[in-house]
C-alpha cells in the first residue's frame, strides 16, 4: 500500500501496533480538515509491527501526552517535503489533565475544577501516582 | 519549609532540629510562653477530630497566640459548596497559619496553593497525617534515646491507617530499623508502601497475621484502631473490627524495653487493663504531639526564641 508523501507536516512514526487509533482521538485528529493517515500494523524493522499517523499540516502536539501513552513514538516535523525536526519521546515527569484519578476519597472527586495530575513514581514500570492521594494512575486515557 | 503536608518533606536533620526545639519547650516552657504573641492560628477541621485539633489550640495558646477556626465542615462555608481553594484564601486574610484536616486526600496540598500563610495537614483521608508522626517520632525518641537499631512493630489496620503510612515512610530513613506488619489480609499495607519505600530502600520486612508471633522481638509496637469511618461497607468493618486486642496476657512475650504506641483514639483494641503497664506510651504521645505542633507552628512561622 502506498501512502503519499507530504510537504508539510507531521508523521508520528513507531506506535506501538494498535495504538494508533488512541493517539488519533487524544489527539483530535478527527476534527482536522486536512489530510489525515492512519497506517495500521505496518511492517517495522525495530517493533515488527507498526502503526504511523500522517497528518498533513503542521499542529500543536502534546509531546507530554503523546509520551504517555506511547513513550517510543518518534516524531518528525516535515518542511517543504524534507524532515525539518526529529523528536524521540520519553515518559514525562508530570501529566496534566489527561488521565483521571480514580479514588472515590481524593479531592479530586469532589473540586470538578481541579486539574487531575499525576507525576512518575516508577519510570521502568510506567507507574504514575496522583499528586493529591498519590493512588497509582488508570493505564489507558479517556 | 513553608508548608507541612507529608512527613517525608522534612529531612531527617529538620526532624532533629524539630524535635530538639521540642525537647527545650519540655525544659524550658516559660521561655516560650510568648513567643507567638499577636499571632492567630486557624484550625480548619472538616472533619471531626478532639486530639489533633485541640493539640494545635493548646500549642498556639502555649506560645501566647490565639486561635479562630472550625471543627466540622458544616460550620463552614463548604456546607454551600464552597471550595478549598476559596475557603483558605479567606481565612488567610484573618490567620497566620492553618492547620487544615479534611475528609478528602490531597485537600491540604490544594490548600497550599491558595493560602499566602503557612498550612500544617492535619489529616487527609486515610493518606496522611504528618503531625501525628512528628507526635510518634518524638514519643520514639523520648523512650528509646534514637530511630536506629529499632524493630517497629505496626498492627491492625495497615490500609487505611494513614498513620501508619507515614510512620513507616519516616523511620525507614533511620539505620537498621526493621518493620513487622501485622494485619488481616483485608487491611495489609498498600502495595506502594511495599515497593516504593520498602523494597525500594532495602528496609528488612515481615507481613504476618498473628501479633503473639511478632511480640518477642519488637522494640517499638504501633497499635491502630479499625476506622470505622473509612469503609463504604458496615459489614466488612464489623468483621474486622476486633481482629486484634492487646491484653496483659499478650505482652507476657515481650520486651522489658518494649514501647507500645497508639495514635488515639482506641476502641477496643488495647485494653484498659494494659494502660498502667510501664511500656504503655499512648497517652505521652499525646502530650508529645503538643510539643512538636508548639515546634512546628515556630518553625513555620519562623519565630526564633
Amino acid at each position: 500500500m502506498i501512502i503519499g508523501q507530504i510537504k508539510d507536516g507531521i508523521v508520528l512514526d513507531h506506535i506501538t501496533a494498535g495504538r494508533g487509533m488512541e493517539i488519533y482521538k487524544v489527539l483530535g485528529l478527527d476534527k482536522l480538515d486536512c489530510t489525515v493517515a492512519m497506517i495500521k500494523n505496518a511492517d517495522s524493522v525495530k517493533k515488527g509491527k507498526k502503526d504511523i499517523i500522517k497528518v498533513g499540516q503542521v499542529i500543536d502536539l502534546d509531546f507530554d501526552v503523546l509520551g504517555y501513552i506511547d513513550p517510543g513514538i518518534t516524531v518528525n516535523i516535515i518542511q517543504d517535503g524534507k524532515l525539518a525536526k526529529r523528536s524521540h519521546l520519553s515518559l514525562p515527569e508530570r501529566v496534566k489533565g489527561i488521565i483521571r484519578c480514580k479514588n472515590p476519597r481524593c479531592i479530586t472527586s469532589v473540586e470538578q475544577e481541579l486539574v487531575h495530575e499525576f507525576r512518575l513514581a516508577d519510570r521502568e514500570k510506567k507507574i504514575y501516582r496522583c499528586i493529591y492521594c498519590e493512588h497509582e494512575a488508570p493505564k489507558t486515557v479517556e | 519549609m513553608k508548608n507541612l503536608i507529608d512527613i517525608m518533606q522534612m529531612s531527617t536533620d529538620e526532624l532533629q532540629v524539630l524535635i530538639d526545639t521540642a525537647l527545650d519547650i519540655i525544659a524550658n516552657p516559660k521561655k516560650y510562653a510568648e513567643a507567638c504573641r499577636g499571632k492567630k492560628l486557624a484550625t480548619l477541621f472538616f472533619e471531626p477530630s478532639t486530639r489533633t485539633r485541640l493539640s494545635f489550640e493548646a500549642a498556639m495558646y502555649e506560645l501566647g497566640g490565639n486561635v479562630i477556626g472550625f471543627s466540622e465542615a458544616q460550620s463552614s462555608s463548604a456546607a454551600k459548596g464552597e471550595s478549598v481553594a476559596d475557603t483558605v484564601r479567606t481565612v488567610g486574610c484573618y490567620a497566620d497559619i492553618i492547620a487544615m484536616r479534611h475528609p478528602k486526600e490531597g485537600a491540604p496540598l490544594v490548600a497550599t496553593r491558595t493560602a499566602g500563610v503557612p498550612v500544617v495537614n492535619a489529616g487527609d483521608g486515610g493518606h496522611n497525617h504528618p503531625t501525628q508522626t512528628l507526635a510518634d517520632l518524638l514519643t520514639i525518641y523520648r523512650e528509646k534515646g534514637t530511630f536506629d537499631n529499632l524493630t517497629v512493630g505496626v498492627c491492625g489496620d495497615l490500609k487505611f491507617g494513614r498513620t501508619v503510612h507515614s510512620l513507616i515512610s519516616a523511620m525507614s530513613r533511620y539505620k537498621n530499623v526493621k518493620f513487622v506488619l501485622i494485619s488481616p489480609e483485608e487491611l495489609k499495607v498498600p502495595r506502594y508502601i511495599i515497593t516504593d519505600v520498602l523494597e525500594k530502600n532495602g528496609i528488612p520486612y515481615e507481613e504476618i497475621a498473628s501479633l503473639e508471633e511478632a511480640m518477642p522481638q519488637l522494640d517499638i509496637l504501633y497499635m491502630t484502631r479499625v476506622q470505622r469511618e473509612r469503609f463504604f461497607n458496615e459489614a466488612d468493618y464489623m468483621r474486622l473490627k476486633d481482629t486484634y486486642i492487646l491484653t496483659p496476657d499478650k505482652l507476657r512475650t515481650a520486651k522489658a524495653s518494649l514501647s507500645i504506641l497508639h495514635p488515639l483514639p482506641r476502641v477496643n483494641e488495647i485494653s484498659v487493663a494494659v494502660d498502667d503497664d510501664p511500656r504503655a506510651c499512648y497517652f505521652k504521645q499525646v502530650l508529645n504531639g503538643k510539643y512538636m505542633r508548639m515546634a512546628l507552628i515556630l518553625k513555620l512561622l519562623e519565630v526564633n526564641v
